[in-house]
């Protein structure tokens, strides 16, 4: 099982990176159409001052005696200087033939009916200039006045920039406020994302419950997706599973009621040769019970360990609960188990598995032990790895065959007239390695020592 | 004892039946849940052998309302499989103990016994013959003021001979009896276990007399 995922980017990362440039740009826009707003305001302000001024100079130029008279009003050029500090010019023309004012003001082009507006450079710097026309009569022939008032700009330029500043600090603050949103809004809106995460990848691998709680609407098709997906896993582990179980359930029943009616036959009968047929019947029987269990323990053992779980196993609970279980058995034939063990060892590992493992070397142990003989289990650590020691004294594996007795279907030369399928030690060994420990076997003294190694968690 | 035997398998169940007769037990048979649960409330049963599979529900269903209804009877689970998720499931529902078909007669006595002391309700089955008192529970022979604890075939040829009192044994019946069928021993191999039950009873009025050509029985002096 690969545990790792292929990794593109973050929606995290990439709500967070678009939500910060919009309110980026968001804000520049902003930034931009105040300080435009300002420039308008301002700009329109001065030009109405302007054409007031330009207009009311207008108003006072009279014909008196075939002349042109000007009576510069006090407050057309007092309601500029009020404004500000700018300095102000005008220019008074008729027929293009400068009457007053400073001849050299830039050509303000056609001012049209109402008026006209330019802005220019003029001494040293740039003025805003209004100009406006008005036809007088003089000794009846038309005379084209155009009068022009001009201001320089450097108070509407200080004003410009105090906006343009207050501006870009408005912006930045409008930027860091909506970038934190945009923080907080993606935060919030993938902690559903995040709980399912949560929740899923906190479950036990036997876990195979589908997912429930509320989720928002847009992660409804993930979860369904996911839990008809958990479903269709659960079936099909289930069915493996279902399969070896009913295989075990047919061939077990049949074979249970023909060897009960053996031993009841047993029971009755009372010739010798009778009894030795049935009793060898008895035991082909057992023979097939146990292979056929074994065959099917094999299978079940080669299923989960392609599918190998792990979860901590307490190797010293395991054992008691299993020896327990055991011990009936091996009084039965006045075999005693003892049990050893030091510290806790503790595994990662299926436990149905190790627990079949031990099962088997202990049936060994018991099967081939004496009667009134001991089988010592020995639970500990030994450098980084936990082992259990089963031990028997019933003469040890045969020399030389030590090596090929976890063969499938190997059995010792003194297996005898015991009854066994040669599968136990093979499915221990499977179950060990595919834990990544092994199993060893060696004569210690009277008896066979087995012993199973796994790698500590 | 007296059992109660649910499974649904006919000639399963009566090939059960006559061998845990021939024993000289008493048991009842159901063969579905519903029966089991009538026979389950009308008597007193000493054991409650469970198949898992049974025609109208799970055995496990049938466990789970037997101990819900504070029923103390001990449950022994017949089961084919032998995943210990299985097992630990029946354990967890409240049955005592499982054993795996097809299972030895003289394992599922052994295992009863050890239910059956678990539970500690030995009391009722002590047996007094003579001046002897047997406990096959607790596993021990009291004879005047010394207890002896018994090892388990010699408690198992003491409970056979003390199930009839007089009556002759032969040695092959023995044992059959006393050993598994994969176990090639010969009908001497009794003997040893006579002499020692014969050391015990030492200083009582109860023998184990040998019938020349028969085989044994147990008498009073």
């Amino acid at each position: 099982m690969s545990r790792a995922a292929q990794i593109s980017g973050s929606i995290r990362r990439r709500l967070i990176g678009q939500l910060v440039l919009g309110s980026a740009v968001l804000a520049a826009v902003l930034v931009l159409l105040v300080t435009n707003l300002a420039r308008n305001v301002a700009q329109d302000t001065q030009d109405s001052i302007l054409m007031a001024s330009v207009t009311s100079i207008l108003d006072t130029m009279t014909v008196r005696d075939g002349e042109i008279s000007v009576d510069l009003p006090y407050a057309a050029l007092s309601m500029l200087g009020n404004v500000s500090e700018d300095r102000v010019f005008y220019r008074i023309l008729a027929d293009g033939q400068l009457l007053t004012g400073y001849e050299d003001l830039p050509d303000p082009g056609d001012p049209g009916r109402d008026g006209g507006y330019i802005t220019a450079p003029y001494a040293g710097t740039e003025v805003r200039m209004a100009t406006a026309e008005r036809r007088l009569s003089v000794a009846g022939t038309p005379i084209m006045v155009t009068v022009s008032v001009a201001q320089t700009r450097q108070g509407l330029m200080q004003t410009l920039a105090q906006v343009s500043r207050r501006g870009a600090a408005v912006g930045i603050g409008f930027f860091v406020l909506a970038a934190l949103l945009a923080v907080l809004t993606t935060e919030f809106g993938l902690r559903p994302l995040r709980d399912l995460a949560g929740a899923v990848s906190r479950r036990g691998p036997k876990d195979l419950r589908s997912v429930k709680g509320p989720v928002p609407q847009e992660m409804a098709p993930l979860v369904i997706s996911l839990n008809s997906f958990i479903d269709r896993l659960r079936y099909s582990l289930s069915r493996s599973e279902d399969f070896i179980a009913e295989a075990a359930h047919r061939v077990r029943t049949p074979l249970f009621t023909v060897r009960t009616q053996a031993e009841i036959a047993l029971r009755r009968v009372e010739r010798p040769e009778n009894r030795a047929a049935i009793k060898e019947m008895i035991r082909a029987l057992d023979e097939s019970s146990r292979a056929a269990g074994q065959l099917l323990d094999h299978a079940m053992v080669t299923f989960r360990t392609d599918h190998l779980e792990k979860e901590r196993v307490l190797l010293t609970e395991l054992a008691e609960e299993l020896v327990d279980r055991l011990r009936p058995v091996a009084d039965l034939r006045d075999i005693g188990l003892s049990m050893q063990s030091e510290g806790t060892p503790e595994v990662l590992g299926d436990a149905v598995l190790i627990e079949n493992a031990l099962r088997n070397v202990l049936d060994n142990a018991i099967k081939y032990s004496a009667p009134d003989s001991d089988v010592d289990i020995r639970i500990g650590r030994e450098a980084s790895d936990c082992f259990i020691m089963v031990r028997d004294h019933a003469g040890g594996f045969p020399e030389g065959a030590l090596h090929r007795m976890t063969e499938r279907f190997a059995r010792g030369d003194n297996a005898g007239g015991t009854v066994g399928s040669g599968l136990g030690l093979t499915i221990a060994r499977e179950v060990l390695e595919a834990h990544g420990g092994r199993l060893t076997l060696e004569n210690k003294g009277d008896g066979a020592c087995v012993t199973l190694w796994f790698p500590a968690s | 004892m007296r059992f109660l035997l649910v499974e649904d398998s006919m000639t399963l169940a009566s090939a059960v039946l006559d061998r845990l007769r021939l024993d000289g037990h008493v048991v009842d048979h159901a063969p579905d849940v519903e029966q089991a649960r009538a026979f389950a409330e009308a008597a007193d049963y000493d054991l409650i052998l469970l198949d898992i599979m049974l025609p109208d529900g799970d055995g496990r269903d049938f466990l789970k309302s037997h101990r819900q209804a504070r029923n103390e009877t001990p449950v022994i689970v017949l089961t084919a499989r032998s995943a210990v998720s299985d097992r630990v499931s029946v354990l967890d529902l409240g049955a005592d103990d499982y054993i795996t078909k097809p299972f030895d007669f003289s394992e599922l006595e052994a295992r009863c016994r050890a239910v059956l002391r678990r539970r500690g309700g030995g009391a009722s089955t002590v047996q007094r013959f003579g001046d002897v008192t047997f406990d096959p529970l607790a596993g021990t022979l009291t004879v005047g003021d010394r207890r002896v604890s018994l090892r388990n075939k010699e408690l198992r040829l003491l409970e056979i001979f003390l199930s009839a009192p007089d009556r002759i044994f032969s040695k092959p019946k023995l044992v059959d009896r006393l050993f598994s069928y994969d176990e090639d021993v010969s009908d001497n191999a009794i003997e040893v276990y006579v002499g020692r039950l014969r050391k015990h009873l030492v200083g009582s009025d109860v023998e184990i007399v040998t019938v020349r050509g028969m085989g044994y029985r147990i008498s009073r002096a």
